[in-house]
């Protein structure tokens, strides 16, 4: 078990730059997710901690010992992390038994000790008796939990993550989120787990690693991405953020400040250091909006989508057509096309002006 | 980290190794020849350049080695390509059975396809006899001629051609077709206007290749020219080194080179056109319906299986009856007929039963050798791709790419003295047949290597890496279990290729070292037709059995490795 330092990482692959001076500081035991569009570098940070890149500069340390930078660069094959592959990974030519037993084989771990040590792990993810089977006569989610015992069994300091849940289907995911939590608490490995989906992030992970361009966006819990993020993309990323333009009126005082938005005011949270200025950013989301008959800001409805139960109504303000606006109506009141109402804010989040990741 | 460094130590060890072996086989024997021109016996020279060059034979071989090199090019593209057509776009029947039978001419010998077609129409044909039409004997065989042998390069060749054209139509994506048809044009305006410009690339590269194996080839025009007097590069080469030994290597090895440079100028042409425009094809999908033929599908149906029976059933039938006669002329019915030919082979002549030990143990040898060093190679190519990976491929296909008689000289010029250092003398042994064999045929077993690990997901080496095994043993436990089907296809391939194997041979043997190529040569030669077609019988029956026998494995095989399978 071990924790993992990522100091100034950057990679580039020709002239395109991978990762630019990424730094990530994970505890030992954590549950971190790696979340980003795609094309956002995630896998490239999952192949420099393997080992199967090497990195242009920084370094990684994984538990205290250096794996690359400086002179270092460890294989793979001697980092002694785990990783569950996208597609499992699992070898066609062998058995269940006989992939999870691997590592023990190359480790020349005793056969009587690898046969035990095989049936813990397989007896851990809930598939005792399924040695015998091969990969190909095995449902998806039992490949994953045979990926799952064959990381596992080789007791690995860290366990990476690479979108586990990308190829399974809806119903499987919940299932598996479960499994990979309950994974982690029984073996308090620390997990470095690459996804794009933002549910699945939030539902896992201690904290979440946003990444933009080879960028580290933010760092930081769930909770904290999602109320107070630190920048304009991770605004807008997460759960769909809309990022209005706004004045601040007054400094913060007491985690709130007095804002300025398309007209209206209203108090929205903000970091401590806040100050009045008339270039600003907020966030909202679509539930921190409400329609009301009188004040708030005048809009024209641009589209209504259904969605069972009520619809999301996709609008502009009348002032500015160039901003776009979305919040969702129960039904039954219903919004068409064309149609003008008026909304008002009731809370949101002023971003921060300085670009930083973390808190 | 003492580990990672000698984790390090076997991937620059694996690389040094199979690079070194590559070299040795494909780039030494190359910068030898070409020395031996410059520089003939180690002498800057022209000497030998301009007796080569001056010669008048030289020129009436090369003037020959074209006519007959594009005549069976030509009539191995039209063959080929209508054939190819017929079968991928069309709902004819019995289509694998079909492509089986086509393709079967492509992995006989080439001196086995000349002698078999001799003894259909040669004037002593039991054949002919059998059913009352053979000419007086005396009378010259119709084959000994420039057409007989552009007939037969056609035909041996034919297959390649469909082969490429056929690999090509498979990937042509049916909504192209079906955009053409609802646009309204018809069938043929669409074969004319969509399928056959896209198929363009294929039947260039596959004119190329045809090319390549027309003027490399020595069976055909060996059996078939030298009785005329009509002579080619090839057959040049070997009556000059038959008749005055190594002192004519300097003037082969300059006659080789012209060989090459023709084989080359085929090569060029066809990257030439192929640049002119763009015919690439961006989406993949499933494969055209085909087009009913309707009633005329019936008649098609029996032209195609009437071309089996002429390129393969009935030369088959022919050398079978040979084979079977007791003495050359004597009509063939149930009394005369005997196997006392097989047994005379077999068992009775000296050198045709050593032949048959030689070429099955040269044969296992090189494609054992082969898939061995595919499995890494390939992985290098494929997996550990660098800027210099690309070389070690272009290395391999080399020798197979030129004529095997370039190889020939080349290999004789690099070991008739010792070699340097250990002293060791494989000139006049098996041994240098052996060393030629790997180095020409290693490119079979590669190319299904890298078709295989192509089809691979890399994560699977990748978690055997996490998993903390170094480089040979995910080599041994992950790499070669996966790739294994492909690479042994190619072995099997090799072992067809080079169990009845004779332009190398032919060039390189001495007594001892027989191949059964070199035996079947030699009896035909010496007029013993009936001997050498009872050998080719056995060879064609080996072959003919192969095929069959990996058929049953072909379901654990990416598709294209084999090339009979359809």
């Amino acid at each position: 078990m071990a924790g993992l330092k990522i100091n100034n990482v950057t990679k580039h692959f020709s002239d395109f730059a991978a990762l630019s001076d990424v730094t990530l500081d994970i505890a030992d035991g954590e549950f971190v997710a790696v979340l980003g569009p795609s094309g956002c570098g995630k896998t490239t940070l999952l192949r420099l901690v393997a080992g199967f890149e090497q990195l242009d500069k920084g370094e990684i340390v994984i538990g205290g010992k250096m794996m690359s930078g400086g002179r270092a660069n460890v294989p793979p094959e001697n980092r002694k992390v785990g990783i569950v592959f996208q597609n499992y990974a699992l070898w066609p030519h062998m058995n269940v038994a006989e992939n999870v037993g691997y590592s023990l084989k190359v480790a020349k771990v005793d056969r009587a000790t690898r046969e035990k040590r095989i049936e813990e792990a397989l007896a851990l993810v809930n598939l005792q008796g399924f040695g015998e089977r091969r990969p190909a006569n095995l449902s998806g989610g039992q490949r994953q939990r045979v990926a799952l015992a064959r990381c596992l069994v080789a007791a690995p300091s860290l366990v990476l993550f690479d979108e586990p849940l990308a190829n399974l289907d809806v119903h499987l995911r919940a299932s598996m989120e479960d499994e990979f939590a309950a994974f982690h608490k029984r073996t308090g490995t620390t997990i470095i787990y690459i996804t794009h989906d933002q549910a699945e992030a939030m539902a896992l992970a201690d904290r979440i690693a946003v990444l933009d361009h080879g960028r580290l966006a933010q760092f930081a819990t769930p909770r904290t991405l999602y109320e107070e993020p630190a920048n304009e993309m991770v605004a807008s990323f997460i759960a769909q953020g809309m990022v209005l333009p706004a004045e601040i009126l007054s400094g913060a005082r007491e985690g709130f400040c007095q804002v300025r938005i398309l007209g209206q005011e209203a108090v929205l949270r903000c970091r401590p250091d806040e100050i009045a200025r008339n270039d600003a950013k907020v966030c909202v989301r679509a539930d921190d909006l409400d329609v009301v008959e009188t004040g708030g800001i005048a809009i024209r409805v641009k589209r209504s989508i259904y969605r069972g139960g009520g619809s999301r109504i996709e609008a502009f303000p009348v002032e500015r057509p160039d901003i776009d606006l979305h919040f969702d109506l129960p039904d039954p009141a219903r919004l068409e096309e064309g149609a003008e109402t008026r909304l008002a804010i009731r809370t949101g989040w002023v971003i921060p002006q300085a670009e930083g990741a973390g808190h | 980290m003492p580990n990672s460094k000698r984790h390090q130590g076997h991937d620059a060890a694996l690389i040094a190794t199979v690079a070194v072996v590559v070299a040795a086989l494909s780039i030494l024997p190359m910068f030898r020849l070409s020395l031996e021109i410059i520089a003939p016996q180690g002498r800057f020279s022209t000497i030998a350049l301009q007796s080569a060059l001056s010669s008048s034979a030289t020129w009436i071989a090369t003037w020959h080695s074209l006519q007959v090199g594009i005549g069976g090019t030509l009539l191995a593209v039209i063959l080929g390509t209508s054939v190819a057509l017929l079968v991928s776009l069309t709902d004819i029947r019995l289509r694998s059975a079909f492509v089986l039978l086509f393709v079967a001419p492509l992995l006989i010998a080439p001196q086995v396809t000349a002698l078999a077609w001799l003894q259909l129409f040669g004037p002593a044909s039991p054949f002919l006899k059998l059913i009352g039409l053979a000419p007086p004997l005396g009378s010259p065989n119709p084959l000994y001629s420039t057409e007989g042998i552009i007939l037969l390069l056609g035909v041996q060749y034919a297959p390649l051609v469909f082969l490429i054209v056929r690999a090509g139509l498979r990937k042509l994506p049916r909504e192209l077709v079906e955009a053409g048809l609802s646009s309204g044009a018809g069938k043929w305006m669409v074969l004319r206007t969509i399928i056959l410009p896209l198929m363009t690339p294929s039947i260039i590269g596959a004119t190329a290749l045809a090319f390549v194996s027309c003027v490399g080839n020595f069976g055909i025009p060996a059996f078939l020219g030298i009785p005329a007097n009509y002579l080619v590069l090839p057959t040049l080469i070997y009556q000059r080194l038959a008749g005055a030994g190594p002192s004519a290597l300097s003037e082969v090895a300059v006659l080789s080179m012209l060989i090459g440079i023709i084989a080359m100028a085929g090569i060029f042409a066809q990257d030439y056109a192929a640049r002119r425009r763009d015919y690439r094809i961006v989406s993949t999908s499933l494969p055209a319906a085909p087009f009913a033929l309707g009633r005329a599908r019936i008649m098609v149906e029996v032209l195609i299986w009437l071309l089996i029976l002429l390129m393969l059933v009935l030369p088959l039938l022919g050398l079978l009856l040979t084979a079977l006669v007791p003495a050359y002329g004597v009509p063939l019915n149930v009394q005369t007929a005997t196997l006392a030919n097989f047994k005379f082979i077999l068992f009775e002549h000296g050198s045709a039963s050593r032949a048959f030990a030689n070429s099955i143990g040269l044969a296992l040898a090189a494609a054992a050798f082969a898939v061995l060093l595919a499995v890494p190679l390939g992985y290098l190519i494929t997996w550990r791709k660098r800027w210099w990976t690309k070389f070690l491929n272009l290395s391999a296909e080399l020798p197979y790419a030129l004529p095997g008689v370039v190889l020939a000289i080349a290999s004789l010029l690099l070991f008739l003295k010792p070699m340097p250092v250990v002293g060791l003398q494989i000139y006049n042994t098996i041994w240098i047949i052996l060393y030629a064999y790997l180095a020409r045929f290693l490119v079979l077993a590669l190319r299904p290597t890298i078709t295989g690990l192509h089809q691979i997901d890399r994560a699977l080496e990748e978690a055997a890496q996490v998993a903390g095994a170094g480089l040979m043993r995910r080599m041994r436990t992950i790499i070669f279990p996966l790739v294994a089907p492909a690479t042994l296809a190619g072995g099997v391939l090799i072992f067809m290729t080079a169990f009845s194997e004779l332009t190398v041979s032919a060039l390189l043997w001495a007594s001892g070292s027989e191949t059964i190529g070199v035996v079947i040569f030699s009896f035909e030669q010496g007029g013993d037709s009936s001997y050498a077609a009872a050998i080719s019988v056995l060879v064609v029956a080996i072959t003919f059995i192969l095929m069959l026998t990996t058929n049953m494995f072909s379901r654990h095989l990416p598709s294209g490795v084999l090339p009979w399978r359809d």
